[in-house]
């Protein structure tokens, strides 16, 4: 079995710069793709950002945007991929945009890479049919920030092989993380719930029962979470969570996912949290403020 | 500069809390009056305020804490300009 050297990236969005970040710190080669030149121009300046923050927040993983960069091929073209041992997809989270890359990866890479899905809510199982190679492809799905988080949710899809689960829980380990291996199910475990959790909280705001502030507040001073379950959806981005669970309807065909209508309200009036300076809370100017929460 | 500095990092910390009192001593992180991210926010402030780059061994969340230890971290990035 050969060991994992170069690990092929695709995506550098959010998550593909801190699996990028989280891999070079661990020592690989990587090879980042993005079909947009312009991002791939503009990524090594975010770079520069995200690893001064995870320089604050986590001294013991340093490194400087150089150490990344230097270790790192920066490419539009996905058949540079067949340098890599293994992959990490982290294309936008719609069938339709990850779809033709599964399917051009059954080509181009050697049979026996292991594919990792970095995905919230799309069935590993349904992209692994595209690539002709479904024992390769294994659900890695990565948490945000991915330097600073500790383990990783791996999803085995139904025709994902012993072997490929094997491999890709050992390059996780050697990435310094650990890994919860689960089936492959719409949303597997943390985003089922999570989503259903953020969405009955938005229905609790929607009929009254509490103040955003106050709903959140229970879960932080009750059960010691680090964050109330709106200050989270503001996080992950309101667009993003209303996807999720429609995807989640979708799938299972279950009306518990049915989404709250204050959030598809919010979200056509472009109140998307964090990033777009308010949501449920209010960032004010900053946009990423510490909001009216507390 | 010392006084005027420090005002202006008050300043800042206050607009981005709900809370309207704040010593210059308290730990903003600790008093749960900010998430860890904002730290982020104050990097930024002080590299654009101050006109100072906050690199290598000045990248630490410690001289972040409060708006004496920011002060102290930005009186002595002038002196070394």
């Amino acid at each position: 079995m050969a060991s994992v050297h170069t690990v092929g990236v695709v995506g550098a969005g959010v998550m593909g710069r801190g699996v990028t970040i989280a891999l070079r710190q661990a020592g690989f080669q990587v090879i980042l793709l993005d079909r947009e030149p312009e991002i791939l121009k503009s990524v090594q300046r975010t770079i520069a950002d995200d690893v001064r923050l995870y320089a604050l927040l986590a001294p013991a993983s340093a490194i400087t945007a150089a150490e990344v960069v230097a270790g790192t091929v920066f490419s539009t073209d996905l058949a540079d991929l067949a340098a890599a041992d293994l992959v990490v997809e982290n294309a936008t989270e719609r069938f339709e945009v990850k779809a033709p890359i599964y399917r051009r990866l059954g080509e181009l890479l050697a049979p026996g890479t292991p594919v990792g899905v970095n995905t919230s809510a799309i069935p590993i199982t349904r992209l692994g049919a595209l690539t002709g190679r479904p024992e390769d492809v294994v659900g890695t799905h990565f948490m945000n920030p991915v330097p600073l988080k500790p383990t990783v949710e791996v999803i085995r899809g139904r025709r994902t092989s012993a072997d490929t689960l094997e491999r890709m829980r050992g390059f996780i380990t050697a990435l310094g993380k650990k890994s919860v291996v689960v089936n492959d199910s719409p949303g597997f475990v943390t985003n089922r719930v999570m989503m259903l959790t953020v969405n009955e909280a938005v229905f609790l705001l929607h009929e009254g029962v509490g103040t955003a502030a106050d709903i959140d507040r229970l879960f932080v001073e009750c059960f010691g979470h680090t964050m109330g379950p709106l200050e989270t959806a503001d996080l992950i981005g309101l667009d993003t969570v209303l996807l999720s669970i429609e995807v989640l309807y979708d799938e299972f065909k279950d009306g518990k996912y049915r989404p709250c209508p204050l959030l598809t309200g919010m979200v056509d009036a472009g109140l998307h949290g964090r990033k777009t300076g308010r949501g449920f809370f209010d960032y004010g100017s900053g946009a990423s403020g510490s909001g009216g929460a507390r | 500069m010392g006084a005027d500095s420090k005002a202006r990092i008050r300043e800042f910390v206050l607009d981005n809390i709900t809370e309207t009192e704040l010593a210059d001593d308290d730990d903003i992180f600790e008093r749960g009056l900010v998430r860890s991210m904002f730290v982020m926010q104050l990097v930024v402030f002080v590299e654009q305020e101050f006109g100072v780059q906050v690199t290598g061994d000045d990248l630490r969340f410690d001289h972040f804490r409060s708006v004496d230890r920011v002060d102290e971290l930005v009186t002595r990035k002038l002196a070394a300009v």
